[in-house]
Order: C-alpha cells, then structure tokens, then sequence
C-alpha cells in the first residue's frame, strides 16, 4: 500500500489562497449553476412543441383586420395552455400528447349542399389563396383570454371554391378522431369526432379565417394542425381544430358542446360580457401570460369586433340566442 | 409506536402539507420580482394559485377523513389519531387561502360581485359551504373545546363530512361538464364514507358470532 507522503502532493493540488478564500463564492455559483440548470429545463419544457413534423416557415401578408396596440402573447404560452381534449383535459397535455399527430398526408373533405362532393389536399388548400397574418383577440368560453397571430386567409375564399348550393344555410366543421393518433380519445366523457359551425353568414363573414399557422409559421399539432377555423368573436371552441371534413348543410348542425350542455354552450356562442355561463362570469377575464395582479381584464362585447359583426345578429335576443 | 418516532413523522408530515404554500409563495415571489422572466405560476398564475390551494385544502380534508378507518384496519394502528387534527387544521388552512385567492384575483374585493356570486353562483355557494363548515371545526380544534364540549363535540364534528362532500360537490361544480378529472378524488371520499357503515356492520357481526359461542 502506497502511503502518501505530504511531499507527494504537488503544488498544483494545493487549493489556491485566493480559491480557498473564495470558497463560499464557488459553493454560491454552483448552486446557481443548478438552479440554472432547473431554469434551463424547464424552458426546454415550455419550448418542446412535441411537434411531430418540423415547423414550416409561411409566407405571409400583413391584415388592416389585425388587432393594434395589444402585445400577442408568447409563442410558448399560445402551444403550452391549449384546450385539445382529444389528447387530454389537462392545458399541458396537448403540448405532451399532441406530436403522435400525424398531419401529413392529410385531406379535408367537402360533402352535403355542394355541387360536386370534393377532397382537398392540404397543401393545395394552403396555395389556395396568399396568406396573411391576422392578430385576433382569443377568448375562451373559460374566462381566459390571448392575443395570437393567426395565419391563413379568410374561411370565404374556401367557401367559394366548395361551390355550395343556395339552400346551404350552415357549414359543420368535424375534426380528426382517431384513437391511435389520440390516445386519450376516450379518457374524457365527451364523444369525438368533434363538431363545430357556423351560420352561412357567419363563416363568409371576413373576420373567419381559414388557418394554418401562428407567429408566420404551420401550426404547432396542438394548436389545430394542419388546419383550423379561427371566429375572432365567438368563445375558442367555436374554432375547429385539426379539420378533416366541411359539411354544407340547410339544418343547424349538431355541435359537440351544445350536445353536451345546451344550456350552458350554445350554438351561437358569441363572447358576450352581458350573458353569464349558468355557472361563471362573464364579464371578465383572465389574461394568458399577463402578471398576476394585472391577469384580469373586462371582457368586450363581440370579444371587441361588434363594430364588424353585430349587424349579423340585428334583431336577435342575444340572451336567447347566447 | 413509540412517542419519539410520532414527534419525528409529526414534523415530516408538518414539512409535506407546508410545502404546497411555501412552492406557491416562492414561485408568486419570483413572478411577481422577476417581471419578464419565465414565469414559475406558468401562464395562467390566477389559475394556478386557485387550483394549488384548492387542491391542496380537498387532498388534506380527505387524508384527514381516511385516518379512523384505517385505524381500524388494526389495532396498531391507533398512533394515527394524533395527526388527524393538524391535518384537520392544514386543510382549513388552504380553504382560507384559496378564499383569500379567490376574493383578491377573481372578486376583486368588489362587493357587487362578491354578492352576485355568492347569491347566484353555486360552485361558490358550494365551496364558500364547505369553508363556513370549517371554521367552527377549527375553532373547536383545542383540547380546552374538546373538554368543555363533551359529546357535543364529536356530534360537532361529523360537520367534517359534509364540508367534504360539499368540497367535492365545488370541484364538479367548477369542471366543465364532461371532464371527469373529479373522479378519483370522489371515489376515495366514498370510499371513506362507506368505511365507517362498513366497520360497524363487521363489528355487530363479530359480536353477534361471540354471542352466538357464548
């Protein structure tokens, strides 16, 4: 056994003075370090999309439709705070289970009032029309609220290419449903394929976009891919995710959360400070990404685009109609 | 179970129901002087703090609950009492800081709308229930009360049940319909209500069989 005599340990081991006396420093910077290293994880945690296929850059043109003086929320909040029930009802779980998605290839049928049934595919609907970026105010039926630059372009030039019949009085939205893509399809006691629509008059209105991206580039699978509707006015499930059929219709098509409480969601479901869910408020709400004390905002009637689109609803009791 | 062990997991358990207040105080302390950084609350920190101290006041009330049944899984098992009221008093410790919560980021401390939703909201009317059912529980919770009380205490207590239920109701109340993320913790509070009828049944049948060999 080879005992070391002091004579053996070389200068260079020795602990410098200065070292020695900045010890309480390094013990001060490794920790640092590791709350650095926590920190760092967890953004990681925030920016991991779990997309699975990679991001496309889109070119896009700016809207004079596009909300001023509001700053659009964070990238990671608008993909990391999503309802997506289909891959769960907790806000991360789109963000966790939503890259088993597969987007491509992807087709969006055309049936009902049409005058030829259609399929298209989705990269000749994205060519369909140039693109814009359209930043919209985003109001859950939950009383929280975004600001998110939308790309795409209006849901009306789709509309017109579908070539539907004059007695086509609503358009249904139905998302993807698929078990294997969608694990947590049936964890929830809501039945899937989702559906969503609008009145005639309400999808050409030039407010709806038809959309495949947020902040210029596809969007994320948890946030709708490969293609969504966007109704800046109506509450956010209103907007259909991940769409695999449009369907014209002279009948008010069933919609999956006014099937499954038609006194608290209804078909119109426009944001409507003045008419409270039977069992929050309304009239307020909170902002996504906001600082605490400063996270709760009023809420505005037609979600702040009355002047563009109450005319829609003259005449209509906007209680019965909620 | 010896005195010295109970004194070691009385501080252990004191150290686990702390810990959700003293995570939530930290990371409200990092937002709110951190403006800018990534924010620990995540993005919804209203929500986050309303759901941690909820969560945190229903999982507490419920453990509490399960302590005299499982006491009666044996006769080992009598140590366990002595936990039942800190937890007791932890969950009513959330319940008033999820209350304060709500009154300061959803209320506003504006009395109109504490009015409107404490008159016509019944998720509030539910959960404010189930905090009103508390505080004369933790108010007797002092071995003076326990004395002076007699058997009116224990008839006093059985409040916790109800508090429990009405909790669970709030939390129902508050999901969107469909989402069944309540479940869990509602079967564990069946679970525990039907314990106590359970245990009796046993008892009465073992008495009978004893009567029966006498």
């Amino acid at each position: 056994m080879l005992i070391r005599k002091p004579a053996d340990i070389s200068s260079s081991e020795i602990t410098s003075k200065a070292d020695y006396l900045n010890r309480r420093t390094f013990i001060t910077g490794v920790a640092a370090a590791g709350a650095a290293a926590l920190a760092a994880e967890r953004i990681k945690h925030w920016t991991d999309t779990g997309s699975a296929r990679a991001a496309e850059k889109l070119q896009t043109v700016k809207s004079p439709l596009s909300l001023k003086g509001e700053t659009p929320t964070s990238f990671e909040d608008i993909t990391h705070y999503n309802n997506f029930y289909e891959f769960g009802t907790d806000k991360g779980d789109p963000a966790r289970n939503a890259g088993a998605m597969h987007t491509r290839p992807w087709t969006v049928q055309v049936t009902g009032q049409v005058k030829q049934k259609k399929t298209f595919d989705i990269d000749t609907l994205m060519k369909l029309k140039p693109m814009e970026e359209r930043i919209y105010r985003f109001r859950c039926v939950e009383a929280w609220s975004m600001v998110i630059p939308w790309d795409g372009y209006p849901l009306s030039e789709f509309i017109k290419q579908c070539d539907p019949l004059p007695k086509a009085k609503y358009v249904q939205f139905l998302s993807l449903a698929d078990q294997k893509q969608m694990p947590e399809l049936h964890q929830s006691g809501i039945s899937f394929p989702y559906s969503e629509g609008l009145r005639m008059d309400e999808a050409m209105h030039p407010l709806t976009l038809l959309t495949f991206g947020l902040y210029g580039e596809t969007l994320p699978n948890q946030d709708g891919a490969p293609v969504r509707v966007i109704v800046p006015w109506k509450y956010g499930f209103k907007s259909a995710k991940s769409i695999v059929r449009v369907h014209f219709t002279d009948r008010q098509p069933d919609t999956t959360w006014n099937m499954m409480a038609s006194n608290e969601y209804g078909f119109y479901s426009n944001v409507n400070p003045n008419v409270d869910h039977p069992r929050w408020s309304q009239k307020t709400e909170r902002r996504i990404g906001a600082p605490l004390f400063k996270q709760r905002q009023p809420t505005l009637m037609f979600n702040g685009y009355g002047d563009q689109v109450a005319s829609l609803y003259k005449g209509m009791d906007l209680r019965k109609y909620f | 179970m010896s005195n010295r062990l109970v004194i070691v997991l009385k501080v252990l358990v004191h150290l686990a129901c702390l810990a959700p207040f003293l995570i939530l105080t930290w990371k409200t302390g990092h937002d709110l002087t951190h403006p800018g950084a990534v924010a620990l609350l995540g993005p919804d920190p209203t929500a986050a703090l309303s759901h941690g101290t909820g969560f945190a006041a229903l999982r507490i009330l419920i453990i509490s609950l399960a302590i005299t049944p499982v006491r009666r899984l044996s006769k080992h098992l009598g140590w366990l009492i002595r936990f039942r009221r800190m937890l007791g008093l932890y969950a009513f410790f959330y319940a008033c800081v999820h209350l304060l919560v709500y009154l300061k980021l959803y209320a506003n401390f504006d009395w109109p709308t504490l009015v409107d939703d404490l008159s016509r909201r019944r998720y509030i009317i539910a959960g404010f229930s189930a905090w009103l059912l508390l505080l004369p529980l933790a108010l007797t919770s002092t071995k003076w009360s326990i004395r002076k009380l007699g058997k009116r205490w224990q008839v006093l207590h059985r409040l916790v049940y109800v508090a429990a239920i009405l909790a669970i109701i709030h939390y129902w109340w508050i999901v969107k319909t469909g989402v069944l993320d309540p479940v869990k913790i509602t079967i564990t509070l069946v679970v525990i209500l039907l314990a106590r009828p359970v245990w009796s049944l046993i008892d009465a049948k073992r008495r009978q069989r004893r009567m029966a060999e006498v």
